[in-house]
């Protein structure tokens, strides 16, 4: 019996060990339902590609709750490999130098190729420091666009708006005339603040959009955006615009049913529409802008989120997450996760891929994101750098819903914004001294 | 007379040092953190940190925004003690006369304790939906367009609706216990001195039922104060946006998402105050003005 015993021992102890020869290594990210999924196949991809490393990616909720996890976990010294961090949280963990290994120098010390030049315009300085070394290796990029009902709108006689006068003058009235409410959005700090600023090339905060230094302020108090908000209620009072609310899900929801014509959400949401059965052909195509504002548009921001290579791993570990992000970065990962997700592909090599591979004849929509980021860049159009983003966030959130309630005119809506953002980010400086 | 006692005095100290260090590391460490760090706006990460006095308190005595969800808090509170407490005593005293059956009334009266709060929350947010919910089609119906996650006040009643809900059989269990436990005698003086069923509730019964009452009082607004963050949670799903907050809430959305570890230290702190505050009160006032018998 006790020989039985040790020598299961002294089988399993040998396993073991043939395991740990191989370098494991994790991956924390925020990726739920499908999302997690298409991840988890990546990580299976890899595993099976190599023999020397073994990624375990482990969802840890929605991307606040990864960031905090994150955060705890390296106070602890038991930080991942690897962390997603979404857009709002890059000030945070950009700012925190030690806390990760830039992307570029990990590549370079482990010996993989790194151009910055070979990444797709829109997405090659928006996780990078002032000097344009990239920090975080964007993952699942995703830009804000317009889809549509298609056959709501041919039903109407309308073609999908290209300006907001051409919303407002033709697309809604048509619309609202059909039986349909015209416009909805999912996520208005993102769309119609953040890439407000963009779309018409207008900037964002001082300090170069704050990448240049921590005594940021805010310039979300303009007159463009202000315009903006005010046709907003103006369009819900003539019922050409609904909120649903904050949550996400609550405004995707009336598109899916029909109720809702014209939905702004992300890039990233088409893999998941497209694999519904909605009962309509639907499209997608730019955000519009306003003509009043500029005649030239510009690309938006990538939005989405960036992985972070966490210090504190031994060289060993570092080498094989180099490993992994050469793997993720190689056109067919990125193909693959752009097919499956609708997030763009970061590299021209993988837009090539997707281009020859004959993916935008079958689905043009899943083209709209990567185009939008490709559209001519501006002199505010690389990104946002902003301590406490999340809670400005929450701040713009707060009074874009109660513009929309009617508890506040969108002139003292902005003032609070300017003043309660331009506090955080005081506050935010503090916090890096 | 023998007084029990131990012989040596190291025995009892042993005996207390399990529960001490559970106290001290559960309760008094992270305590003592929460003061250290209201005092610092600190990277989230630990790197750079500045000193910055009383400042975290100051910003939010200053924030219209904290007042406002300060005063919500209040409101809730109150609105939420009291009907849990009126609605439990309604049903514990009808309960209380009940004869057939009252075993299965009961049960299914004290049903509802066993569920957790984000479930509770998560009933209010499907019995709200925007588009099929069963109650926004019951407002519909009075011309009212509900519309929780949007309209401030929707939001704040399905709140407490489902925090009263939740709470309800607690105070039930308590009341129903207190009522049983009146002398059969006292009832039946009652009953010749006054003819008036609620004169009798209101002179005799309800007095008898206070050191309930009082009990279940400081009981429910510890509740409403801290334990429906996770009915908070669900309603708002997790986006606050211009919904209503509890102070609980708000200590969450800035410390936990926003990562203001400095300014998030300094509401709790500020809640540590507000939960002494009414400890005192419990033990100084009202234990002295209630009468046990």
């Amino acid at each position: 019996m006790s020989r039985i015993t040790l020598t299961s021992v002294a089988a399993t102890l040998a396993l073991t060990s043939a395991a740990t020869a191989q370098t494991e290594i994790d991956l924390w990210h925020a990726m739920g339902g499908a999302l997690g999924e298409t991840v988890n196949a990546i990580a299976e991809d890899f595993n099976a590609s190599q023999d020397e490393v073994v990624l375990t990616p482990v969802f840890k909720g929605t991307y606040e709750e990864t960031l905090t996890a994150g955060i705890a976990a390296f106070r602890a010294g038991e930080q991942p490999n690897i962390i997603q961090v979404f857009d709002a949280g890059a000030a945070t963990v950009i700012g925190a130098e030690g806390a990760t290994i830039p992307v570029q120098d990990l590549l370079a010390e482990n010996g993989v190729d790194f151009d910055i030049e070979d990444y797709i315009s829109g997405v090659r300085y928006f996780y990078a420091d002032s000097d344009g070394k990239m920090i975080g290796m964007p993952f699942n990029s995703s830009s804000p666009i317009m889809y549509y009902n298609e056959d709501a709108l041919d039903e109407a006689g309308v073609t999908p708006p290209e300006t907001w006068e051409e919303f407002a003058e033709t697309t809604a009235p048509a619309l609202a005339e059909a039986g349909y409410i015209p416009l909805a959005q999912s996520h208005l700090p993102w769309i119609f603040t953040e890439n407000f600023m963009s779309r018409h090339n207008l900037p964002f905060a001082t300090n170069d959009n704050g990448y240049d230094g921590n005594d940021t302020e805010i310039l979300v108090n303009n007159d463009a955006i202000k315009a903006h908000f005010s046709a907003l209620t103006d369009w819900q009072d003539a019922g050409y615009f609904k909120w649903y609310g904050t949550g996400w899900g609550d405004n995707q929801t009336p598109f899916e049913d029909g109720e809702v014509a014209i939905w702004l959400g992300s890039s990233g949401s088409f893999g998941g529409l497209a694999q519904m059965d909605l009962g309509f052909d639907f499209s997608a195509t730019y955000l519009p802008y306003w003509e009043a504002v500029t005649t030239e548009p510009k690309q938006t921001f990538i939005g989405g989120a960036a992985l972070f290579a966490m210090s504190g791993q031994s060289a060993e570990e570092n080498a094989a997450t180099a490993k992994f992000f050469e793997f993720l970065t190689s056109p067919e990962t990125q193909y693959f996760w752009h097919r499956e997700t609708g997030y763009v592909p970061i590299t021209e090599a993988a837009y090539e891929l997707a281009e020859e591979d004959g993916h935008y004849d079958r689905m043009p929509a899943a083209e709209v994101g990567i185009q939008q980021l490709s559209l001519p860049a501006g002199d505010h159009t690389r990104g946002y750098r902003m301590g406490f983003y999340v809670q400005i966030r929450d701040v713009m959130n707060r009074e874009y819903g109660r513009i929309l309630t009617g508890e506040t005119s969108v002139e003292d809506a902005f003032q609070t914004i300017e003043t309660e953002a331009n506090q955080l980010l005081e506050r935010f400086a503090k916090t890096q001294g | 007379m023998k007084r029990a006692g131990f012989s040596t005095p190291w025995l009892p100290v042993l005996l207390l040092v399990p529960q001490l260090a559970i106290i001290a590391i559960f309760f008094y460490w992270p305590a003592i953190v929460a003061l250290h760090s209201s005092f610092y706006l600190q990277d989230p990460f630990g790197f750079g940190s500045t000193f910055v006095g009383l400042e975290n308190y100051t910003h939010l005595l200053g924030s219209a925004e904290y007042r406002r969800v300060a005063v919500f808090t209040l409101t809730f509170t109150l609105l939420v003690t009291f009907f849990s407490l009126a609605l439990a005593l309604l049903l514990a005293v009808k309960a209380d006369k009940v004869l057939r059956g009252a075993k299965t009334y009961r049960t299914l009266l004290m049903w509802v304790y066993a569920v957790a709060p984000p479930v509770a929350g998560f009933i209010a947010v499907i019995l709200f939906n925007q588009s099929w919910g069963p109650l926004t089609e019951l407002f519909g119906l009075f011309g009212h367009t509900y519309m929780v996650g949007v309209n401030f006040n929707d939001t704040a009643f399905a709140m407490i609706l489902a925090s009263v809900w939740k709470q309800v059989p607690v105070n039930f269990i308590f009341f129903l216990s207190a009522l049983q436990s009146i002398p059969r005698s006292v009832r039946e003086a009652a009953l010749i001195d006054n003819r008036s069923a609620s004169g009798r509730f209101w002179d005799v019964t309800f007095p008898l039922l206070a050191p309930t009452g009082f009990f279940l009082l400081i009981i429910n607004i510890t509740y409403a104060l801290f334990e429906t963050f996770g009915i908070v949670d669900t309603v708002v799903k997790g986006e606050p946006g211009n919904n209503p907050m509890t102070l609980v809430y708000k200590v969450y959305v800035d410390g936990f998402r926003g990562n203001d570890l400095g300014g998030s230290s300094a509401q709790s702190v500020i809640l540590m105050v507000l939960v002494l505050a009414l400890t005192i009160f419990q033990f100084r006032l009202l234990e002295r003005r209630i009468h046990y018998t």
